[in-house]
């Protein structure tokens, strides 16, 4: 295990993203709501890059009391990564499929020392 | 633990381009070996609509041409097929594939573009397709679309199958005008890298309408395969009963095949033709086996009905070619298992990746299968369509090399 380098601490602005590679190792290291996440950069569906493409909350749907239908909108609380292969989503915040809590991205640890971000691989 | 100075990239930085979008694929095709044998995609496409200008200067009725040139394209699209493939911008090369810089203008981007992606998934042959043209038979524009699919098939063969032996293609059939389709056949059967006809089959004309036995015939002589190419249609009654791309998509890529296959076999098209190979494109699989129970169990009560036939239905159904894409591989392997089975996989399935379409499948979709052997992978991923379409044993530059490179290093 490694520590790699990711960056200074002030240098990315949140949802920011930036792809660590180490040997074949490829991590993508996320900055949201003033935490940082990383996860390996391969979805758990055909091996694309998930954390190249884009973050995208989460879509849900409107339902009055009745159980009407009355839109969609999305939840801010819960951003998602997207794989730009297919459109697999994952929660940023945990690395979960979305759809199926059962599939994940690994999840890797950030260390954060002398100003700077750093992730285990 | 070390600390250690990596490659660190910000990939919204990065300008777009293939090689790098599919860098994952290309590691998978070493990982797996693919120089070790010849990979075969029998659905691809590319984006016509970047070569329009071209396109409609082979249209060859000045009122037609006029037509398409004025519009910009619109008059191929007086029809529904639904649209959204982009994920609202969450498949990100469709915003940014028009971006990609692509270097020396001797060839066509368009051959620059299909190369690339077919190096990184390890592809040595591709079938191309158009896009917006599998809903062109919607128009109710007979003349558009006999003359508009015999403008591109001429500049297709022209620019793009003339010009790179690696890319093939089974040419667009006009089916609403069957002598234009036939004549279609006859003219452009023999041309370099023509494999075989499509039929798109979001369409309206029965297929086995009696208009059509000429074309069939002239096919089944020339020994090419009839393709029939799914796509849906959002404006169809029961699709327009849908709200979501995901129901339509879904239902209609499956629906369209299964109502054109339906009439193919019932109406005995197999026993008239019994040396026309068809092939059926991009409904994924799981229909197949519910369409052979489904017409074997009528077909014994009312065979009376389909007298032409001296088989069971699925008989028919499982001498006939299918892609492998969209393939079903969520939940259930058991049942992924029983249906490779059940279409003899082993040598009617021909793998195709659909790239770049949003639903796409790699070749390791195939060969991470653990109930095939070796051969049947090799089979399903390139034998079973290089026998299909008669191609030599080809392998592509990159293969060559990374042979080249393990020799070397042995």
């Amino acid at each position: 295990m490694a520590q790699v380098f990711v960056c200074n601490e002030l240098e990315m602005k949140a949802g920011d993203v930036r792809i660590v590679r180490q040997d074949r190792i490829e991590v993508g290291v996320y900055r949201h709501a003033g935490a940082y996440y990383a996860y390996r950069n391969h979805c758990a569906h055909q091996g694309g890059p998930a954390c190249e493409g884009i973050i995208r909350n989460k879509v849900i749907d409107l339902l009055g009391p009745d159980k009407s239908f009355l839109g969609q909108t999305y939840d801010d609380n819960e951003p998602h990564i997207v794989c730009p292969w297919h459109g697999w989503e994952y929660k940023l915040t945990t690395g979960e499929c979305a759809p199926d809590p059962k599939l994940r991205l690994r999840r890797h640890e950030i260390v954060k020392r002398e100003g700077g971000v750093y992730v285990v691989i | 633990m070390n600390v250690i100075t990596p490659i660190v990239r910000d990939p919204n930085a990065e300008k777009f381009d293939t090689k790098k979008l599919l860098e994952h694929a290309e590691q998978q095709a070493a990982d797996r070996k693919y120089e070790d044998f010849m990979i075969v995609d029998v659905d691809s496409h590319h984006y016509e609509t970047g070569s329009y200008k071209d396109i409609f200067q082979y249209i060859e009725d000045p009122i037609v041409r006029d037509q398409f040139v004025h519009t910009k394209g619109q008059t191929l699209m007086l029809r529904s097929t639904g649209g959204f493939q982009e994920m609202a911008g969450r498949i990100t090369r469709y915003e940014h594939r028009g971006t990609e810089p692509v270097p020396g203008a001797a060839r066509h981007r368009d051959i620059v573009v299909t190369l690339k992606w077919m190096d990184a998934l390890g592809v040595d042959v591709a079938c191309l397709f158009p896009t917006p043209m599998l809903g062109l038979g919607l128009n109710p524009i007979i003349e558009v679309e006999a003359q508009y699919a015999r403008a591109y098939n001429r500049w297709l063969t022209e620019h793009i199958l003339a010009e790179e032996p690696r890319i093939v293609s089974m040419l667009y059939l006009p089916m609403n005008d069957p002598a234009a389709a036939l004549r279609m056949v006859e003219d452009f059967s023999g041309r370099q890298g023509v494999v075989g006809f499509l039929v798109t089959t979001v369409r309206y004309k029965p297929l086995h309408d009696n208009a059509y036995m000429k074309l069939y015939r002239a096919l089944e002589e020339r020994g090419l395969p009839l393709a029939f190419h799914a796509a849906t249609n959002w404006g169809d009654q029961s699709m327009h009963i849908t709200n979501r791309f995901i129901a339509s998509h879904a239902l209609g890529f499956t629906w369209f095949n299964i109502v054109h296959m339906t009439n193919w076999v019932v109406n005995g098209i197999p026993e008239r033709f019994p040396g026309l190979k068809s092939v059926w494109i991009e409904s994924g699989l799981a229909w197949v086996p519910f369409l052979m129970q489904r017409l074997d169990n009528e077909y014994m009560m009312r065979s009376s009905e389909a007298p032409s036939l001296k088989r069971k239905p699925s008989d028919y159904m499982r001498e006939m070619f299918y892609t492998s894409q969209p393939m079903e591989m969520i939940g259930n392997r058991t049942m992924l298992e029983e249906t490779f089975k059940m279409i003899n996989a082993e040598t009617q399935l021909v793998y195709a990746s659909d790239y770049p379409h949003w639903d796409m499948d790699l070749p390791s979709t195939i060969y991470d299968l653990p109930f095939l052997s070796l051969q049947a992978k090799k089979n399903i991923l390139g034998e079973n369509a290089r026998k299909l379409f008669k191609l030599d044993t080809i392998l592509s530059p990159e293969k060559k090399a990374r042979l080249k490179e393990r020799a070397a290093a042995a």
